[in-house]
């Protein structure tokens, strides 16, 4: 059994005025060929820092990948490689969209320069064959009159317009992984559904492995196969998608899943939120990060870490509820 | 049930250890929240060369203020010493009349330092003005407050200076005001910056709400809440208004004689480099070494300020 | 943009004419009547009497109140009859004019000099900040900043005129001498002088917009493209670093202006500031007023034709404003 991607133990940490910010603690997580994944978690949980740690974005300082992490892609680690092996990796293997694609483009060049340099680095195309290809690209995601939007800049396109244009510049030269951060957080409601749809299209026609990145639990029951849930730097629960959904068995997890509205649930059910915030990552608590929002703590739960539970197959929690002493 | 899958050796812990944890106090790890004077303070700790700024800077200043305490009378000729070289008595050596040059520098400081300061005192105020009122009423008087701005922004203002001294005698309490006359529209710029995001905040709205007046909501609300951005405004002001004092008094629409500033000494001194170039070196190193300092200071006090470095 | 370009020439034509104001407040409260400016004082012994002198006002259009005299005026200021020179009688537009290519050869070479140092240093500031060699950049622009222009140039004729006697110390050129050599020869310290503090403004901008364009995102999206470092240093940052430099240039005009009165009154440099500073100790109003409305003209006109060339060179501006 060998995945497309595999991180292990990953931590990272970012060096700042105030400490060291340890923002990713111990990560751990598979993704297969043509798989979606999810990455579900608050603000400030590190699942931004893990994606980019895998397109190699994480600037070394005051960024810190801590020694023993691992991040496998197709069985090679990603962290040995030297620059021109990264280069090579990225945009060709793995490509990535940003959550803000008016800060993620560069405002001063047309969008046809801006994916026929892709283009133009990963392939042997000469400049026209690239722009035929930005061509199709930017028709593939939904843009429509393409010939005349490759000649536009970044701020002539509406939102929605932009981050298309975004995943066509990710989609060329066929990645194999497919990153998005947040990519529907800074639009409109109506048009988070499209780009959604789009994404999922393009996923089932190119067989492409997707990490989707969000905090919006909603965006994920329609398009993730597996679900990844982080706090504090940490993942708290895996599993597939239905058993997240339905069987949640981390308290986390579970203050989450009540805090999204739903439609299949009785209408007097009330909407709950997590009291507290989430811990400071400069200094982390010894135990379970989140024992002081939880209403399930247990002393045991401040003072240690907790170990990793499976429950059905591939569905694990880290929770100290589940050790045998624990009362019930 | 659930199968342990994790490596860690605490999960291995038996029921006696699981229970004497579960015993033990509870404690829960407060998270901490700086304040600016932390941050200010860290950041003089940290750089050392801002301290050291801080430090050359009181010297000078104090030294100025205690000038009397010389030997010398900054006017007193010695005709038997023109020009003389630094000796254990006349540290810089003499002027062309036989003057102790280290005392005049001194006494040229007091000057060019009161100058400098009052015209930052006058411009803060005028900018501070402006600057929150532009910032909070908003609409067609931001508007024409901004044009003002940008006119006081683009003119020659050393030279509107000059011919304006042409016309009017010119003393410490009129350079002054020429002075900050038109250096107060960048502190202007600054504060109304600060204003705008400051008059979004829930402490004002809240103020708003119960009823305080405009006039105090500016006072008491938002302007003591951009203290740090005003200093960093001053010290740069101060350190423009010394350069500019410098530059009139040089080509002598400055400070007028008896007085005399740094800068008039270096006029002084132009007609003696052939003879004597130590009387051009020192005042001038003094307000390069002064204006230096201020203006690492202030860019120091930014850098704390500036909440990407300490996210 | 056509919106852009007026907004800005009618902000430029607002400033102006208060400048305007401004000239003429300098002959309108110059002690004295300004009919001595147009009269030779003594030369003939002739007294004029008080019909002759009325019949001159109104031939001058100094008659009727201020803002009648305004008027007239500016209408003769537009006509190119900026008044005569009461120290040379020369008409004081062309004397003006006589002075304006040594003033404006310093200045531009100043700003040629402090560009062509400026943008180097501060790419190379902005790229490698907090190592060394940004460390020794920085510094030198502190340094640059603060010291005061004329205490260089005298401590730059110190050591290259009178110890070294390298570079003349003063003037345009040698007497009976007229090569190009020599006119650079005396160019020299007064353009370094004058571009110290420009550069070290230019130096410190680039340096930080570098800085703040190298941590954009896009520079991100182009990383996670696979582009080389250099690849996205040329290819991306570079172009948007530099083209707000263009506004910061024409910022610049100001200091530039009175940098050289200072610079020219150092080394004794014949141009617009040493004619100023003769006409002002000598209280020579006419050529005051033109002096000074035409360096406002100088350097309103140098900042529009920046703010107008960066909006061409910006897409954000260019099409964004229609």
């Amino acid at each position: 059994m060998s995945h497309l991607l595999e991180v292990k133990d990953l931590k990272v940490s970012y060096h700042s005025y105030a400490g060291e910010v340890q923002s990713v603690r111990g990560v751990n997580f598979t993704v297969d060929t043509g798989e979606s994944v999810a990455i579900v978690g608050e603000s400030g949980c590190g699942k931004s820092v893990t994606a980019k740690t895998i397109m190699g974005l994480i600037q070394t300082p005051p960024g810190e990948i801590k020694k023993g992490s691992q991040i496998l892609f197709e069985g090679k680690n990603l962290l040995d490689m030297n620059e021109k092996e990264w280069q090579a990796y990225r945009g060709s293997d793995c490509a990535i969209v940003f959550q803000d694609a008016l800060a993620a483009l560069n405002p001063t060049l047309t969008i046809g320069r801006q994916i026929t340099e892709k283009i133009m680095i990963h392939t042997d195309m000469n400049k026209e064959d690239a722009m035929k290809e930005a061509e199709r690209l930017l028709t593939l995601v939904g843009i429509p009159n393409p010939a005349k939007r490759l000649k536009q800049y970044p701020h002539e396109f509406s939102g929605g317009m932009r981050q298309r244009a975004m995943i066509a510049i990710a989609l060329a030269c066929q990645p194999k992984l497919l990153i998005a951060d947040e990519p529907t957080t800074a639009l409109d409601v109506t048009i988070q559904a499209d780009i959604i749809d789009l994404l999922k299209d393009l996923q089932k026609e190119f067989q492409m492995a997707v990490i989707m990145i969000t905090h919006d639990l909603g965006i994920v029951a329609d398009i993730a196969t597996k679900i990844v849930v982080m706090y504090a730097g940490k993942v708290v629960e895996t599993g597939s998608n239905y058993d997240v959904f339905y069987n949640p068995r981390h308290p986390y997890t579970q203050a989450l899943l009540r805090a999204v509205p739903r439609l299949d649930v009785e209408e007097d059910q009330e909407l709950e939120s997590i009291e507290g915030t989430p811990p400071n990552m400069i200094a982390p608590p010894a135990g379970c990060a989140f024992c002081t929002r939880c209403k399930h703590c247990m002393k045991i739960c401040q003072k240690m870490e907790p170990p990793t539970y499976e429950f059905e197959d591939g569905h694990t929690a880290q929770c100290w509820l589940y050790h045998e002493y624990a009362q019930k | 049930m659930a199968k342990l899958v994790s490596p860690l050796t605490q999960a291995a812990i038996n029921a006696e250890e699981f229970a004497k944890v579960e015993r033990e106090k509870s404690y829960v790890e407060a998270s901490f929240e700086r304040g600016l004077l932390h941050h200010l303070g860290k950041a003089l700790k940290d750089n050392k060369l801002a301290l050291l700024c801080l430090i050359i800077l009181c010297i000078i200043i104090f030294s100025s203020v205690f000038a009397f305490l010389s030997p010398y009378d900054p006017d007193a000729m010695d005709v038997m010493l023109k020009m003389a070289p630094p000796s254990a008595e006349h540290w810089f050596g003499t002027d062309e009349l036989g003057r102790d040059s280290f005392t005049r520098a001194l006494y040229g400081g007091r000057v060019s330092l009161t100058v400098g300061f009052a015209a930052m005192v006058v411009s803060v105020i005028i900018g501070t003005t402006v600057g929150s009122i532009s910032g909070y009423v908003g609409g067609t008087v931001d508007a024409v407050l901004m044009r003002i701005v940008d006119i006081f922004q683009s003119v020659p203002s050393l030279l509107l200076i000059i011919v304006f001294f042409s016309f009017v005698p010119n003393n410490m309490m009129t350079l002054v005001v020429m002075l900050a006359l038109f250096s107060w529209s960048g502190v202007a710029r600054i504060v109304r910056a600060q204003t705008l995001t400051l008059k979004e905040r829930d402490f004002v709205i809240a103020a708003k709400t119960l009823g305080v007046s405009h006039p105090m909501i500016i006072l008491k609300h938002i302007i003591p809440n951009m203290t740090t951005q005003i200093i960093v405004a001053a010290s740069l002001s101060v350190a423009s208004a010394i350069l500019d004092e410098s530059a009139l008094s040089f080509l002598g629409y400055g400070v007028a004689l008896p007085k005399s500033s740094w800068g008039s000494m270096l006029q002084n001194a132009q007609q003696y480099i052939l003879y004597d170039p130590l009387l051009a070196l020192i005042p001038g190193a003094f307000i390069l070494l002064t204006v230096l300092c201020l203006n690492i200071l202030g860019d120091m006090l930014q850098h704390a300020l500036d909440p990407k470095l300490h996210k | 943009m056509k919106k852009f370009v007026l907004k800005r020439f009618l902000q430029m034509a607002l400033v102006w004419i208060l400048v305007s104001m401004f000239a003429f407040a300098i002959i309108y409260f110059a002690p004295g009547d300004p009919l001595y400016m147009y009269m030779t004082p003594g030369a003939t012994g002739h007294k004029l009497t008080e019909a002759e002198l009325q019949a001159m006002r109104e031939s001058l259009g100094l008659t009727g109140n201020v803002f009648q005299q305004y008027a007239a005026w500016a209408q003769k200021m537009m006509h190119g009859n900026w008044g005569i020179s009461i120290q040379t009688k020369e008409n004081v537009l062309s004397l003006i004019l006589g002075k304006l290519p040594c003033t404006m050869g310093l200045m531009g070479a100043s700003m040629v000099l402090s560009l062509i140092i400026a943008i180097p240093l501060g790419l190379i500031a902005g790229t490698h900040k907090n190592k060394l060699s940004d460390n020794i950049i920085s510094a030198l622009t502190y340094v640059g900043v603060s010291m005061p222009a004329f205490w260089l140039g005298i401590m730059l004729v110190i050591i290259f005129s009178m110890q070294l006697q390298w570079l003349p110390s003063s003037g345009m050129r040698s007497i009976g001498v007229n090569t190009t050599w020599d006119l650079v020869k005396h160019a020299i310290m007064p353009s370094i002088v004058l571009s110290m503090n420009n550069m070290a403004v230019f130096v410190r901008y680039i340096r930080s917009n570098t800085i703040t364009q190298m941590e954009e995102e896009y520079v991100l999206t182009a990383v996670s493209k696979g582009i080389s470092k250099k690849g996205i240093m040329y290819g991306q940052v570079l172009k948007n670093c530099m083209l707000p430099v263009i506004t910061v240039v024409g910022s610049r005009f100001g200091t530039l202006v009175t940098g050289s009165f200072i610079v020219e009154s150092v080394f004794n440099w014949p141009g617009l500031g040493t004619l100023a500073m003769s006409a002002i100790n000598n209280r020579d109003y006419p050529v005051v007023m033109g002096i000074t409305m035409f360096s406002c003209t100088i350097l309103l006109l140098g900042n529009f034709l920046a703010d107008i060339l960066y909006g061409f060179a910006d897409p954000r501006i260019k099409i964004g404003k229609e």
